[in-house]
């Protein structure tokens, strides 16, 4: 019996977790494993904890700007750890304009504000690897 | 009308208004009863539940003229990038029509970390200024008299360091420290429970505060040395009455605190500023405002026996409602951020900030910003809302909805007692479940469509990206890195490792005040993160561990 | 990757590998457990539970520090429940323990309990072993100790503490009558809370009435402050003693050729189960003696008789 793990987390110094803490949850209720890592991460702090519980998603979240230089780091850090197979997604206050940037680093897809959760659960689903 | 008649009046009207509403299935659902009379509010004692303006327990305002003494302060939350770009942005609004500022920190300022600090990486002046030492502070309020000026400071955990910072600053324009107007935020019980910014424990982070209380009572007696603030706690999901609630909460462990340092309660009370938010549902937010001073009033006289009107006085900052901005269909959020305005209006605040219609998608163009500072004007001037004090005064509705929430206020504010006040709440994950599981219920809501958010689950369209949306580049780090370089080059090193050495060697000593010793390392040039990096060996960090 | 010459060369990501395929029953997860297990036996295996809201994960955190203090290399295993209406699972321990993310001298793992046919403490016990193998000299295995195969879980280690805190009322007294009995070790945490002194008496008590498994070692009461970081070491001090009362008397050889005996019973009782389940539960034969049954044409007995029989024939 495979369930999807899904690792929630908040990378950078920003401490908006309401809708990192929404999504949480309403990935445990579409059946989801998930471990939530709270606040203040460091990428290589998500990474790790990426590895070590062998995750199939990252859902990343962030609301203060610095997505571009903290999202696409994280993609590097789970491949040089060699997690390949990781299907990393992002959320937030995030311009449309940074979106292509981001999905050329490695993104999968990125979630705007006002997004129902069941699209994330839906877009998990359909993409997990 | 005696109360059998009306009685009798509203059944008879209920039953027939029964059999039309069943045409309007989608209204059924709705809270707050099809009409309210006479009946809901049984026992309305004038004198007892509003009284006049400026009188106890303030439910119609804080001061007897309002705003028809003066409007309230239109304070624009700004600051993003570098000093020099901000201050750029505070001259314009000033030369606008704004009548206070409010800086908006970068996240490694609000954290305590300099620029350079490697957890600093990305963030630097993203969600606000950067400001690393008091050269950065002196280039922020370049050309701005701040004697003339009240000045806002969204900053908790490092709040001494910023207010010292300002008081450096205005040393140097000659201004002295008692002349100094405005607020630092400086509420870290709230970054605990919801906003997340905090450094140190508890325990130490209560004697920052409460320092800096004894401090501004001697030394800037027109500061208000805190602004216990709802409004992060509405932002990440609560109710009305759980924002009111929770901060009142918040608001009783900071006198507890200050009392137990030794204040006397009427020395300080005085100085406590609220900062509400204000949300979509006009009413119930005017009811909010209202049922708030209730409240604090009945808390300050009689359980903690203040003496003083002006103890007991609920004044408050709004600020509109930021989460419930749309990044769908943008220009929507003007008209929400004008009924946000006139609901604080209603409300009674003494000051407000309007966000920009942008402001989900990015940080706010100089346009936008315009047209929100013009909204304020527009109510003021032009709505009439403003022309004559609590307008709602006496409405059925709107007097019914006040003593809900003071009801429901009070039960909660019961149960943290309870459980032995607001720091153990949160220690205990309370407070932050009860928020979560409000946040959560309303998403859920909006997804089963029991909730209508124009443009995002109702009315949408296919939409154009947004152009013009301000962007912060990623040499903002760069340059601070530059400027924190030349300070390190240009200051006295030793004086500055003599003031870190003494301010240390305080931190181990409860019973000595900590502002003048970060004082005086702010005036040598030490940086924000060489002070604050001085507090977190002695006092350490603050650990987040509340589960889901 | 061969998973298990990489988890010996100490492989983080094989060793995540390897648990992924145990966890989920992988076809490759018979076949990693085989090798492994000539690789086995060194790490000493500390279960930790307790009642929900105990601090069980702040706790576990600490101690994790102390041995890592004390120079030894730790992996843990955290275990929480599985949602009964969705199936998902909050794995809530690594909040609580992220401080340890970058200390290479550690590796944490959080598993649901999924509600499989009594499998997790097989699972959670492939977990660890693979854990041993990887080299981590001690292994924490945390769970919260409400259902029994929770329970059975920390039971089968080396040294088994459980944790209690003051105050949480009366309905904690069945659970607490009912756990305390496997403490080698008790744990009062969050011992500066109103009423620790009483719970300590109380326990002390209870300690006079039982305990015949322990004989000659007489189960000590650190009192903790977790999220202070008070009384941790002492705490790594009993289970230290306990260990040495453990090999000085012989009885680690005795608890762990009991964990071989309950492991392999429950590998039997897996299997069987599941040969059950797959041929005779879900058959259409087996249907139709049900219908049988509620139509009252047949009894139980004999059913169960006849099939027992073809079974173990």
């Amino acid at each position: 019996m495979a369930n999807i793990k899904v690792l929630v987390a908040k990378p950078g110094l920003d401490g908006h977790d309401r809708g990192a803490k929404v999504v949480a949850r309403a990935l445990r209720d579409a059946g989801f494993e998930v471990i939530y890592t709270g606040i203040r991460l460091t990428p290589e702090q998500i990474a790790e904890a990426a590895l070590q519980d062998d995750v199939n998603v990252v859902a990343l979240s962030l609301l203060s700007g610095a997505h571009n230089t903290l999202f696409p780091k994280v993609v590097e850090l789970l491949k040089e750890k060699g997690m390949t197979d990781v299907l990393v997604i992002g959320g937030g206050v995030i311009p449309d304009a940074d979106i292509p940037g981001l999905k050329a680093a490695g993104i999968a897809e990125v979630f705007t504000p006002g997004t129902p959760t069941s699209k994330v659960v839906d877009f998990i689903n359909a993409n997990v690897k | 009308m005696a109360n059998e008649t009306l009685k009798a009046g509203f059944d008879a009207y209920m039953a027939k208004a029964d059999a039309a509403s069943a045409k309007f299935p989608e209204r059924a659902h709705l809270e707050p009863n099809r009409l309210y009379t006479p009946l809901d509010i049984e026992g309305f004692d004038y004198e007892k539940d509003l009284g006049f303006p400026g009188e106890y327990p303030f439910t119609r305002g804080v001061q007897p003229t309002m705003y028809r003494g003066k409007f309230w302060t239109m304070r624009m939350y700004a600051g993003f990038s570098t000093a020099e770009e901000s201050n750029k942005r505070y001259r314009y609004l000033l030369a606008n029509g704004g009548s206070g500022l409010s800086c908006a920190f970068d996240l490694p300022t609000q954290i305590g970390y300099d620029s350079t600090d490697p957890m600093a990486e990305g963030e630097v002046g993203k969600v606000g200024v950067a400001i690393d030492s008091l050269a950065d502070m002196e280039i922020l309020f370049d050309q701005i008299a701040l004697d003339k000026v009240s000045t806002s400071m969204t900053i908790n955990a490092p709040a001494s360091v910023l207010l010292c910072m300002y008081i450096a600053v205005a040393k140097k324009q000659g201004v002295p420290s008692d002349a100094l107007r405005g607020t630092i935020q400086n509420d870290i019980l709230k970054e605990y429970a919801a906003r997340g910014t905090y450094i140190f424990p508890p325990k130490p982070s209560m004697r920052l505060i409460t320092n800096i209380f004894e401090y501004c009572a001697k030394y800037v007696p027109k500061w208000n040395t805190i602004s216990i603030s709802g409004y992060h706690i509405r932002e990440a999901g609560s109710t009305a009455s759980q924002e009111i609630a929770f901060t009142i909460a918040d608001g009783i462990a900071y006198v507890e605190a200050a009392i137990k340092a030794g204040m006397d309660v009427d020395a300080f009370a005085g100085r406590l500023s609220f900062f509400w938010n204000a949300h979509n549902n006009v009413l119930e937010e005017v009811a909010k405002f209202r049922a708030s001073r209730r409240v604090w009033a009945k808390v300050m006289k009689e359980r903690f026996g203040a003496k003083k009107a002006k103890s007991m006085m609920l004044r408050v900052h709004t600020q509109t409602a930021g989460s419930m901005l749309t990044a769908q269909q943008p220009n929507n959020n003007i008209v929400r951020v004008a009924l946000q305005t006139a609901a604080a209006v209603m409300g009674g605040t003494q000051s407000l900030h309007t966000n920009s219609k942008d402001e989900a998608l990015a940080l706010p163009t100089t346009e936008s910003v315009t047209i929100a500072l013009r909204t304020q004007q527009i109510v003021a001037y032009e709505s009439g809302l403003a022309d004559t004090i609590d307008p709602l005064g006496g409405s059925y509705y709107v007097e019914a909805l006040t003593n809900k929430i003071e009801k429901e206020a009070w039960d909660y504010i019961e149960k943290i007692d309870e459980l032995g006040g607001a720091p153990e709440a949160i220690a205990k994950g309370y407070i932050q479940k009860e928020i979560q599981d409000s946040a959560y219920k309303w998403q859920m809501d909006i997804e089963a469509g029991r909730r209508i958010i124009v443009g995002v689950n109702k009315f949408t369209q296919e939409e154009e990206p947004p152009k013009n949306l301000l962007r912060v580049d990623g040499s903002v780090g760069k340059l601070q890195a530059d400027k924190i370089a030349k300070v390190k080059a240009t200051r006295d090193n030793a004086a500055v490792a003599a003031k870190l050495a003494a301010l240390k060697a305080a931190c181990a000593d409860e019973h000595v005040n900590l502002v003048p010793l970060i004082l005086e390392a702010v005036e040598a040039y030490a940086t924000e993160g060489e002070i604050c990096g001085v507090m977190r060996e002695v006092f350490g960090e603050y650990k987040a561990h509340t589960a889901l | 990757m061969d998973i298990v010459e990489e988890i010996l060369k100490q492989n983080r990501l094989a060793l995540s590998k390897g648990i992924t395929a145990v966890e989920n029953e992988y076809d490759n997860a018979v076949d990693i457990m085989t090798k492994i297990y000539t690789h086995t036996g060194h790490a000493y295996v500390i279960g930790i539970t307790g009642p929900p809201g105990a601090g069980k994960s702040t706790l576990t955190d600490k101690i994790a520090k102390e041995f890592r203090k004390r120079g030894k290399t730790v992996g843990i295993v955290a275990i929480d429940p599985t949602s009964p209406y969705s199936g998902g699972a909050i794995l809530g321990d690594r909040i609580r323990m992220m401080d340890l993310m970058m200390d290479s001298g550690i590796f944490i793992r959080s598993m649901a309990t999924r509600g499989s046919l009594g499998g997790l403490s097989q699972k959670a016990g492939d977990a660890v072993k693979l854990m041993d193998a990887f080299g981590m000299d001690i292994i924490l295995v945390e769970t919260v100790g409400v259902g029994q195969s929770e329970v059975d879980i920390v039971k089968t280690a080396d040294t088994t503490m459980v944790v209690v805190i003051p105050g949480m009322g009366d309905d904690i007294q069945a659970i607490k009558a009912g756990i305390l009995e496997i403490g080698d070790l008790l744990t009062i945490n969050k011992a500066d809370r109103e009423g620790a002194d009483k719970l300590n008496i109380e326990m002390e008590m209870m300690l006079e009435l039982n305990n015949e498994k322990n004989a000659g070692w007489r189960p000590p009461i650190n009192r903790t402050i977790a999220s202070k970081d008070q009384g941790t070491e002492a705490v790594v001090d009993s289970i230290l003693a306990h260990r040495d009362f453990l090999m000085k008397t012989g009885k680690l050889d005795d608890i762990r050729k009991a964990r071989i005996k309950s492991e392999v019973t429950d590998m039997v009782n897996v299997r069987v189960n599941r040969y059950i389940d797959k041929n005779v539960v879900r058959t259409a034969e087996f249907d139709e003696t049900i219908e049988k049954l509620q139509r009252r044409e047949t009894e139980p007995y004999s059913v169960v008789d006849n099939i027992v029989s073809k079974v173990l024939k």
